[in-house]
């Protein structure tokens, strides 16, 4: 069936179809109208999934961690300064290895009160252990969160969708929506080894001494490694199934650039139309999409980038007193290649701010004119 | 690709009429987008919508600044928003008013259509007699003046996307279909 929704609706289609069976969530723009579709769902019947309210992002997570460990698949969503006051319960549930899913529309920080779209809230969960992904257009974000379940269950690590806060949470498109048959046979129900139940008393959470901290961290990082190669074979097995992959990261005319724009997010599609103006003004440009930020896609970056003799990372985030986020990693993942290509960051679109075609033109520009940085990273448009 | 700017008011149903211009045309086989402006939304206070529509994926992630077409729901808005910014020459500007087109001033490369929404919705009971809701109405109009989508198509969409009263809705698109009076009409 193919339907006009929004990149919200897009998120709780998603979760209808994965069948969760927990949903606890609290409202907060620019998310809300996802758990609101859910909770729809869940009063008319057409989804079979128990709707918690709750008082705060904080109980929400820890309601999720309630659920996913005696067995159910949990799901709740959330935004900014909702997010951030789920963190403690966000590392827990990563911690604890349940594959909760998690749909969450970037949305700047306050103060100043800003409900427009930007990535520090998402990016200062970096090293939470969450699988992360950024997604470009509705159709991604839908079939994203499906195979988030699948990825999460086979590594025992929560994962969040991540999508702009209007610019694609309340953008309607096209979205093919699978036949629940169909992704029923891509995703199996949910049957942890271990699990809270008072027929078998185990127990969970309990004080881990020095001697035995040190390898719970290990199995995490283990898991997040496999988690590339997981990740990577059930966005295969979805495109075998539904006939569309998306990649960990997606180049685009990269072939033979010599310039590549690395993005994330809807900046991306923009990005997009740029590169193709570009080409046809006989600028040799490319471009690569970075869906998965956690884990880490290194090895693919590194081959990918390997070719090109200057990289452009958009970053609509920055972490303060260094530079943007993407950019940080990206150095970090050419630092270990034989040849490596100069990386200039520019951070831009910031609370919302839109990036528009000449945004982009204005940073290949700076990059073309430049042999090399001369500073950590560029602002774009500040008026100041 | 054709870029459309919805200036209402809130309450009035601006960002509905986005989605539903963009679904009908999507029933066309057609790309489409639509969004609100990204803003905070207050009712009775200005609140802009866009559509696009394409013949292939549309891959643009921005606000619309320069709209093939613009529809304004409220006269008053002439007064407080800067409706024509970025308007393309012989772009269509379809105005919620009992007056004929020629009463409003606009640069010549511009056409001017008027249709009374306010009317018709309160005829067909859609929303309260003060408040109407008048954006199935307004999208008759423009599919009429357009010729972006037929009217038929544009009818089964609006059936689809209002929980109340479909039919008086339906019944208010085909008769600000009829009624819209265009430049020169």
């Amino acid at each position: 069936m193919r339907k006009v929704v929004t990149g919200n609706y897009a998120v709780s289609w998603g979760a209808k179809l994965a069948r969760a069976q927990v949903i606890a969530a609290y409202p907060i723009t620019p998310q809300t109208s996802i758990i609101e579709k859910l909770a729809s769902f869940c009063a008319n019947g057409e989804m079979d999934a128990r709707f918690i309210k709750v008082e705060s992002e904080h109980s929400a997570m820890a309601a999720c961690i309630g659920a996913s460990a005696v067995g159910a698949r949990a799901f709740t969503a959330t935004s900014g300064q909702g997010l951030l006051l789920m963190h403690e319960v966000v590392h827990w549930a990563a911690g604890a290895r349940l594959p909760i899913v998690m749909g969450v529309v970037n949305r700047a920080i306050a103060p100043g009160w800003s409900i427009w779209t930007e990535q520090n809230d998402t990016l200062s969960q970096r090293d939470t252990g969450w699988i992360q992904f950024y997604c470009e257009t509705n159709q991604e974000v839908l079939d994203t969160t499906i195979q988030a379940f699948k990825i999460a269950e086979k590594v025992f690590l929560p994962a969040m969708i991540v999508l702009d806060a209007f610019v694609l949470s309340h953008t309607s498109e096209a979205v093919d929506i699978p036949e629940q048959a169909e992704v029923d046979a891509f995703l199996p129900p949910y049957r942890p080894p271990l699990k809270l139940d008072p027929e078998d008393p185990r127990a969970f959470g309990a004080l881990v001494l020095p001697g035995e901290y040190m390898e719970l961290r290990y199995k995490m990082q283990k898991a997040m490694e496999q988690a590339l190669s997981v990740a990577e074979e059930v966005d295969r097995e979805w495109g075998e199934r539904f006939g569309r992959s998306w990649g960990l990261v997606e180049p685009y005319r990269l072939d033979d650039a010599e310039l590549a724009l690395v993005t994330s997010g809807t900046v991306t599609g923009t990005s997009r139309e740029v590169v193709d103006a570009l080409r046809e003004e006989g600028v040799k440009i490319g471009l690569l999409k970075v869906r998965l930020f956690r884990p880490f896609p290194h090895q693919i970056i590194r081959e990918m980038l390997a070719g090109v003799r200057k990289v452009a990372v958009i970053d609509r985030n920055i972490s303060f007193g260094d530079s943007g986020v993407f950019a940080q990693e990206v150095r970090a993942a050419l630092y270990h290649a034989d040849k490596r290509p100069p990386v200039f960051d520019f951070v831009a679109g910031l609370g919302g701010r839109d990036i528009v075609p000449e945004t982009i033109r204005e940073i290949v520009d700076y990059t073309v004119t430049h042999d090399a940085p001369t500073e950590e990273f560029t602002w774009v448009g500040v008026k100041i | 690709m054709i870029e459309i700017r919805i200036h209402g008011r809130g309450g009035q149903g601006a960002v509905i009429a986005s989605e539903v211009l963009a679904d009908a045309v999507f029933q066309e086989g057609k790309y489409v987008q639509s969004f609100p402006a990204f803003g905070v939304e207050r009712r009775g206070a200005p609140v802009t919508a866009f559509t696009r529509i394409n013949d292939k994926p549309i891959r643009i992630r921005t606000q619309i600044y320069t709209p093939d077409h613009i529809m304004v729901l409220d006269p008053t808005l002439l007064e407080v928003v800067d409706v024509t910014a970025g308007l393309k020459d012989g772009a269509w500007i379809l105005i919620n008013s009992a007056k004929p087109p020629h009463t409003f001033t606009f640069p010549d490369r511009y056409r001017v259509a008027t249709v009374d929404a306010n009317a018709i919705a309160v005829k067909y009971h859609l929303g309260p007699r003060n408040a109407p809701i008048i954006n199935t109405a307004i999208l008759g109009a423009f599919a009429r003046l357009t010729g972006i989508v037929s009217l038929e198509t544009l009818c089964n969409a609006v059936r689809a996307a209002v929980p109340i009263n479909p039919e008086g809705n339906v019944a208010a698109v085909k008769e600000a279909y009829e009624q819209v009076i265009g430049d020169g009409q």
